[in-house]
């Protein structure tokens, strides 16, 4: 029969997923994810995105895997959902199974989807330490910096969170890694354009 | 062919456009001078166009052509290449896509790179988005770097070994050798990712995590060097050293300490320094805190130190930063099974939080104000709920409607429920709760008819018949009816058959409904039909009124559907002084399960046994065949030989736990030989029952036969006699013949009976009457509410109603 042949096959490959996850040694099964991602358990932080009052994003850095129309529809959401909210309630949204953490700061949003089980109040201190960075490498960083350098902007993220968790957690040396890698840059770039001044391009 | 336009260039000019439009056709020939260069093999301009493009891509247009650019600027030699390159595969070239894993050797010889920030954004790519084939190739090469002791790599190639392992679980045997010294790192950047890493191996393996437990002593020594140590500039955020570090030894050290009693105590002193030390004042602060509290609660923590957990919760509650509040309510909400009574101190705060003005915290509230509700605060915590429902939002009541089922103890507030309509949000397995709830306290039923059928129809005057069917009637053609409440109207219209005149209205209106669409209004009608049609007969006492319903600890027994009359509860008991009714209405018992869960029975043929034989099933069918034709009304004069009740439970025997509730027995009656003796038990499911046992012995020396035992008691209360052992109660004591007697008492009056005894001896009738006075207190005092036992359809008392217009006699009399 039709149904019993799906049956079976749906009863094969999950052998065949358990299988790979058994091994050695017994796992211990955690909540399913949210939204349509399947396979990244135990993962704390999901996305962090930055966002204008007028929902313009400006920054969007995804740990998980996901389509593009997915990636929209999901920013689309969790935009529209905090700047729904009034200047005087918590930092905290409970959206799907993920808690979204978020706070203002000037012109911007920071937000970041947790898992329900993190601890939020932490979460909060990863946003202002992000904030923290981006105003010592640009000084006084405003909106107008992230959008016309998010490249750096996204180099500083990547220097502080690695797949989703703190990676460094003193702001010298996160600081220190992207100047010099910005040193770096700079001295890769520097003899291509005495080579063009000379005329040989 | 001109150098393509710099990156902020483009960004200040798509910023001057100023509709969509125009930001449209800016990007669509951007788009194509970029696509151009792209074709060209540009190698200068690449990298710049590659930003452009990502740009592009971050405002929301297509840039799925770059994909192939980002590869070839991975495999650049240029530093500034790689970094755009690196950047753009990890926005545009996930697992997904197809040339996702071309990056593999890209990045497998920028692991290896002399230069440690071209490792580093390598190492970065793979821990962000790689995918299980790239982790599968690439583990051999994180697993080195783990073992590097430049701190710069080994941090990055712990949290890349973390992804590894969330993707590929069973690579991560490899990486514990070089778990093996991660500790004794001073760098706090390693120090960080390595608890990381140990606690992802921890929680996805319980082999890891006892091999790990060793570990708690040096965690705790790196916990107390944080706190104890001064000031270090580097790492401090608010007067604490590295915070981060902090919460994640303190949430390894949660996972080593569950449920082990050694590694609880080794933690037991850091964490109640933790827990006394922080300061307070700032975010930070607190966070650990939180961290330290959640630890606290899930180890074998010694008691002092859960308490000292539930009051820096209690304090929580009390800061005027909701975030604080919000969490608090949080772990309140986790604890509050197993620490009840602690978090019981801080209901009134927990109560107030109701009132918040964010949605978060109400809700948090909402949950943990019902988890507190217990038989001393209910009163209170009623009415702060029900104000909470009247004023919150659509989205809470349906949450908050049910919750208050659960947890209402009479009928008042879950009526309030239903007329703040809210009723329309209640979910259908709340309703025989609440049915239950309103057939449980006899004393409202007159109130809640009234309020039910105000609600209905909003209006009280006075109920004729043909307005009550019109109502039903309207209620069924309806656009606005759910399925649900025409099903309802229809069974309701259908026990009025035996209480109205009106009867042919409602044949119509019920084979009218025999080809409806409706598959479950056409199942009931056609059965309806059929009850009509072919067993009119047994229509008045299937139609009977039904039994209060046991109230469960879940939504109802499987058994009991979910029709809860709620219409033809309205129309039942106002039904009575219609009919002109003498029936008081304290005493009326609602007609609770629908004609369909009877139905079913009819399909069985009739047995013709009398329902009096000893110990057997008392059959439905059998009950009816013993009341001969058919009652018109319901109340009449009813016979004194109609059985007590109408369905039973499948055997004879008692439907309760056996309770020693320590009442002692007693002797009820005891002359001529004849010793009548009472047991008493309490049935469980329902604390306003006793159950009496009578057991009759005979000390003469001849059998008395033809035994029978007739019991009655006053109009208050119920009795039910169930079938005796047998009929001969043999002589010197050699036997004896028990009978179960089950005595309702909702007023928990005292028990009061009179017996009568009739058996032949030694040839001759004997018959006496006795009255029994000396119960003991205990039968018929009440237990505290709270017992709730498991399902079961209670056996129902015998309609007394027209009993009552006997003046005469006081007692009713009955007999099995």
């Amino acid at each position: 029969m039709r149904g019993q042949d799906s049956n079976d096959l749906a009863k094969g490959r999950r052998v065949h997923v358990t299988g790979l996850l058994t091994s050695a040694f017994t796992t211990i099964s955690h909540k399913a994810h949210a939204y349509g991602i399947e396979c990244n358990i135990n993962l704390k932080m999901q996305f962090m995105l930055l966002f204008s009052r007028q929902g313009k994003l400006r920054l969007q850095k995804w740990y998980v895997p996901l389509s593009d129309t997915q990636k929209k529809k999901i920013s689309r959401e969790v935009i529209q959902m905090v700047l729904a909210r009034k200047p005087k309630m918590c930092s905290f949204l409970e959206w799907r199974d993920l808690k979204i953490v978020y706070k203002r700061y000037a012109s911007l949003y920071f937000c970041c989807a947790v898992e329900d089980q993190e601890n939020e109040l932490i979460t909060l201190e990863i946003i202002h330490r992000y904030v923290e960075l981006l105003d010592k490498y640009f000084g006084s960083v405003c909106e107008l910096d992230i959008i016309f350098n998010f490249e750096k902007a996204y180099y500083i993220l990547d220097e502080f969170i690695l797949g989703g968790e703190a990676q460094e957690t003193s702001k010298k040396n996160v600081l220190k890694a992207i100047e010099q890698a910005d040193m770096l840059q700079e001295e890769a770039e520097t003899p291509r354009s005495v080579l063009e001044e000379i005329g040989l391009t | 062919m001109p150098a393509p336009i710099r990156l902020r260039e483009l960004i200040r000019t798509i910023r001057t456009a100023r509709t969509q439009a125009e930001e449209r056709e800016m990007i669509q020939k951007e788009c194509a001078a970029i696509r151009s260069s792209f074709r060209e093999e540009d190698n200068t301009y690449r990298c710049r166009n590659v930003a452009k493009l990502l740009y592009m891509h971050m405002l929301g247009y297509p840039a799925h052509f770059g994909q192939l650019e980002c590869l070839k600027l991975i495999a650049s030699q240029k530093f500034t290449d790689k970094r755009i390159g690196y950047l753009g595969a990890m926005l545009l070239l996930d697992e997904r896509q197809d040339v996702h894993l071309l990056m593999t050797n890209c990045i497998k010889n920028d692991l290896n790179h002399s230069t440690q920030y071209v490792q580093g954004l390598a190492l970065c790519t793979l821990g962000c988005m790689g995918s299980s084939e790239m982790c599968r190739d690439l583990a051999g090469e994180v697993e080195k770097l783990l073992k590097t002791s430049n701190s710069y790599l080994r941090k990055k190639a712990a949290l890349c070994a973390v992804h590894v392992i969330r993707k590929v679980p069973e690579l991560m045997e490899m990486f514990l050798p070089a778990t093996k010294n991660l500790l004794s790192e001073k760098n706090h950047g390693v120090l960080h990712t390595s608890v990381v890493l140990l606690t992802e191996m921890c929680e996805r393996s319980p082999d890891m995590l006892s091999h790990f437990r060793k570990l708690v002593p040096q965690l705790v020594r790196i916990l107390k060097n944080l706190i104890m140590s001064g000031y270090s500039p580097e790492h401090d955020v608010s007067g604490i050293s590295d915070p981060f570090l902090q919460v994640r030894i303190l949430r390894l050290l949660r996972i080593l300490g569950k449920g082990d009693d050694d590694s609880s105590e080794a933690m037991n002193d850091i964490l109640a320094q933790v827990a006394t030390n922080t300061e307070t004042s700032k975010n930070v602060g607190n966070a650990i805190l939180y961290e330290t509290v959640l630890t606290i609660m899930d180890i074998k923590s010694e008691s002092g130190l859960r308490v000292l957990a539930i009051n820096i919760l209690g304090r929580f509650l009390l800061n005027n930063d909701k975030n604080i509040r919000y969490v608090a309510l949080t772990s309140l909400l986790k604890t509050v099974q197993t620490d009840h009574n602690a978090v019981q101190r801080h209901r009134s705060t927990i109560v107030d939080c109701l009132k918040d003005l964010d949605v978060s915290i109400k809700r948090r509230a909402m949950e943990l104000s019902f988890a507190l509700v217990n038989g001393n605060n209910i009163r209170g915590m009623m009415k702060e709920l029900l104000y909470f429902l009247d004023s919150c939002d659509p989205e809470f009541k349906a949450d908050c409607a049910s919750g208050i089922f659960l947890a209402a103890e009479n009928p008042f507030e879950s009526l309030q429920t239903f007329t703040l309509e809210a009723g329309s949000y209640v979910r259908d397995d709340s309703v025989p709760n609440l049915i239950q709830l309103i057939t449980n306290s006899v004393e409202m039923h007159a109130y809640t008819v009234q309020r039910l059928y105000k609600a209905l129809l909003d209006d009280i005057s006075q109920v004729t018949e043909d307005e009550v069917l019109d109502v039903l009637e309207g209620l069924l053609v309806s656009n606005l009816s759910t399925p649900v409440t025409r099903g309802y109207s229809l069974t309701a219209i259908m026990k009025l058959s035996t209480r109205f005149s009106s009867v042919n209205r409602i044949k119509k209106v019920v084979s009218i409904y025999g080809s409806s669409i409706d598959v479950e209004l056409q199942q009931r009608a056609v059965e309806y039909n059929a009850l009509f049609k072919k067993y009119d007969h047994m229509r008045p006492a299937l139609l009977e009124r039904m039994p209060i319903m046991e109230k469960t600890a879940t939504n109802g027994p499987a058994e009991i559907q979910t029709n809860g009359e709620t219409d033809s509860t309205i129309l039942d008991t106002k039904h009575p002084p219609n009919i002109t009714q003498p029936a008081s209405q304290a005493n009326d018992l609602l007609d609770l399960l629908g004609g369909n869960d009877v139905v079913p029975v009819i399909q069985t043929t009739v047995p013709t046994k009398p329902a009096s034989a000893g110990g057997e099933l008392l059959d439905l069918l059998g009950d009816l065949s013993l009341t001969g034709g058919p009652t018109p009304t319901p109340a009449p004069s009813v016979p004194i030989s109609q059985p007590p009740f109408l369905l039973d439970g499948l055997t004879s025997q008692p439907l309760f736990n056996d309770i020693a509730a320590g009442i002692p027995p007693m002797t009820a009656y005891n002359k001529n030989g004849l010793k009548i003796e009472f047991t008493f038990e309490r049935s469980n499911p329902n604390p306003n029952i006793a159950v009496i046992t009578i057991h009759a012995t005979n000390s003469t020396e001849a059998d008395m036969t033809e035994f029978v035992f007739q019991a009655a008691v006053p109009k208050t209360f119920q009795l039910q006699l169930l079938s005796p052992s047998s009929n001969v109660v043999p002589a010197l004591n050699q036997g004896s013949v028990t009978q179960v007697i089950r005595v309702l008492n909702p007023q928990k009056q005292q028990l009061r009976m009179r017996i009568k005894l009739t058996y032949t001896h030694k040839g001759s009738p004997v018959q006496d009457l006795a009255e029994v006075n000396n119960f003991p207190p205990q039968s018929w005092q009440s237990l505290p509410w709270g017992c709730m036992g498991s399902s079961g359809i209670f056996l129902t008392q015998s309609r007394v109603d027209g009993m009552k217009t006997d003046d005469d006699d006081d007692d009713d009399l009955q007999r099995q």
